[in-house]
């Protein structure tokens, strides 16, 4: 993970919290940068250390459950009532959720 | 055909990741209807809203139409996980797409042209797919727009995205795999095909390198081909323009451009190098997905059979004549295989219609109203048939009474030419026709006498006006050929 690199420790930057912050659209003030890079190095710190354990022969674990193909018949069911759905857009027009002018385009 | 047209010393490498909405009953994770068209906002629910609270369930259909693919296209079949792809646009009201990242449910495939050469697939995985935009304001694009619109029926409907490997090497063999991807995508039954409506959308990976070189050069992503026609030009004009750049001494940056197809060019969109950072991580409202040799086995014997196969059962009909690739006989063959009417071809040489003339009505009269002609009854269709291979009725008669059937949806083709008042011209008749069409030609009878056969046509013609297209064209040939050989 690009997260863990970039310094010789592997310990977290304050650069690196704050681009993940703009990523995420959370908007941190100087003190709130210092206080989550401290916090979050630690949570990686925690996975660090399992990484450095042998884990040859461990199938990596992509859910907390162990079940699979969890599925649904491919059956219609209403959804929900139109003017239920706008009323909570914050604006409308033609029947459609209107939203301020995007810059750029849809990735 | 490789190289890029009118650039000597270039060589094109393309790669296409094409979309297609699957035809299920539901979108991917929740019950609303996948339906194309409906009123905005008609076919939504928490899940495809992003409701806080709202759990998605995976449909077992989009699962088994994403395996069927997989199986067309020659891939392994795997266990495969969903991740969630982060970014900000009102398109995704959860702020995140749905889709499959490290382990898709199919990789490593092929795909076959119908020049036999083989482009690899990447791999087929399953996304979901999210709601339309509409720009208002002035230009109708999203530069200068005022605001924007959102309809969110189309948000959460099923999508496998299939990335090629970059082995294309030309516009046209670039169009040759959308097409060709876009016959086995409606064989399987997983999609409609329609470009047009944006069930199957294209965008073309596109780079040049000289030729010879085996290094890939810095690519553009091509987005809005809305049509093979434009694929092939978009493709052409983005390798020319690189070619340009380069020559010229310039650097291509790696970026997004748009089609635009009333210049004829492509434009900027927007460059790569802020580099994509879509924080992916597993989905955790969703277990894995993994298919077991029984269930694998059961999509891959419930697959009908693909175009490739069908067109080379077409192509054996002819026997020893092959139908050359690229030329008229091999793209009515490509049309009926399209259109699903192999059917008709089959049945009517399977009751001694030349496989010629089945072919050629197929592909151009029934084709005219595929619908129709899937249903029509394979009786009514073969025994009009006959009637043209044996001579009771003329092609152009034939074709009359074929719009008949196709509207009736059936019939019985005697009693509809016998209607029309299509009875077959007895010889004499024609006989007839012929001498006066020779005495009023007598200067192009005199040459067509000399050995001017290209004059066939002109008395064939004239005979035909004459009969108001009654007579049979092959009769009134030999007729003029009897009268030739007189003293
Ligand atoms: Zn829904």
């Amino acid at each position: 993970m690009s997260a863990t690199e970039g310094t010789p420790a592997g310990r977290l930057t304050r650069q690196e919290v704050a681009h993940v912050a703009m990523l995420a659209r959370l908007h941190l003030d100087d003190e709130e940068l210092d206080r989550f890079t401290g916090q979050l190095a630690v949570i990686l710190d925690h996975a660090a250390d399992v990484a450095a354990l042998d884990l040859d022969g461990v199938p990596p674990t992509s859910h907390a459950l162990s079940l699979a193909n969890v599925l649904r018949a491919d059956e219609p069911r209403p959804g929900l009532d139109r003017d239920e759905v706008l009323a909570g857009a914050p604006d409308v027009e033609d029947h459609r959720f209107r939203v301020p002018r995007i810059l750029g385009e849809a990735p | 055909m490789s190289g890029v047209p009118g650039h000597d010393g270039w060589e094109l490498v393309v790669g296409l990741e094409v979309h297609c909405e699957l035809k299920t009953a539901t979108k991917l994770f929740c019950g609303c209807p996948n339906s194309f068209g409906d009123e905005p906002n008609t076919n939504v629910c928490p899940v495809c809203l992003g409701l806080p609270g709202s759990l998605p369930v995976l449909n077992q259909r989009a699962v088994e139409l994403a395996m069927a693919i997989g199986t067309a296209l020659h891939c392994d079949i795997r266990p495969s996980t969903f991740h969630r792809k982060n970014y900000f646009y009102p398109d995704m009201p959860k702020d995140y797409q749905i889709s499959q990242y490290d382990e898709p449910i199919n990789a490593d495939g092929w795909l076959e042209l119908p020049d036999g050469a083989r482009v690899g697939i990447v791999r087929a995985h399953l996304e979901e797919d999210t709601g339309k935009t509409t720009h208002a304001g002035a230009s109708g694009r999203i530069h200068g727009a005022d605001y924007s619109l959102v309809d969110y029926n189309r948000s959460g409907v099923p999508l496998v995205e299939i990335v090629s490997a970059p082995d294309l090497r030309s516009p046209a063999q670039a169009r040759s795999y959308a097409a060709e991807l876009r016959a086995i995508l409606v064989a399987t039954g997983a999609s409609d095909g329609k470009m047009e409506e944006g069930s199957m959308r294209v965008d073309a990976n596109v780079s040049v390198r000289r030729a010879g070189s085996s290094e890939l050069g810095t690519r553009c992503e091509i987005k809005n081909l809305n049509s093979l026609r434009s694929l092939a030009h978009a493709v052409e004009h983005e390798a020319q323009r690189q070619v340009e750049v380069l020559e010229s001494g310039g650097v291509v940056r790696q970026e997004t451009r748009h089609w635009d197809e009333d210049r004829g060019a492509t434009v900027t969109l927007r460059s790569k190098e802020e580099a994509e950072d879509y924080r992916y991580f597993l989905e955790p409202d969703l277990v894995p997905v993994v298919p077991d040799d029984g269930w694998r086995s059961a999509v891959a014997e419930a697959l009908p059979p693909m175009p490739a196969a069908r067109r080379r059962k077409l192509g054996a009909l002819f026997g020893d004549e092959p139908v050359e690739p690229g030329g008229a006989r091999s793209d009515q063959v490509a049309t009926v295989v399209d259109l699903g009417l192999d059917e008709l071809v089959e049945a009517a040489v399977a009751e001694g219609v030349p496989a010629a003339l089945a072919l050629a009505r197929t592909a151009n009269e029934a084709a005219t109203d595929a619908d129709a002609a899937r249903r029509l009854p394979l009786v009514s269709y073969v025994a009009l048939l006959r009637m043209e291979a044996t001579g009771e009725l003329t092609a152009t008669q034939v074709k009359t009474v074929l719009a008949d059937l196709l509207r009736d949806g059936g019939g019985d083709p005697a009693e509809l030419a016998r209607e029309r008042g299509f009875e077959a011209l007895s010889s004499e008749a024609v006989a007839a026709m012929v001498a006066d069409a020779i005495a009023a030609h007598p200067d192009e009878w005199g040459r067509y006498r000399s050995g001017e056969d290209k004059l066939t046509g002109f008395f064939t013609g004239a005979v035909m006006k004459a009969s108001r297209g009654q007579a049979d064209g092959k009769a009134v040939a030999a007729e003029l050929a009897r009268r030739r050989a007189e003293p």
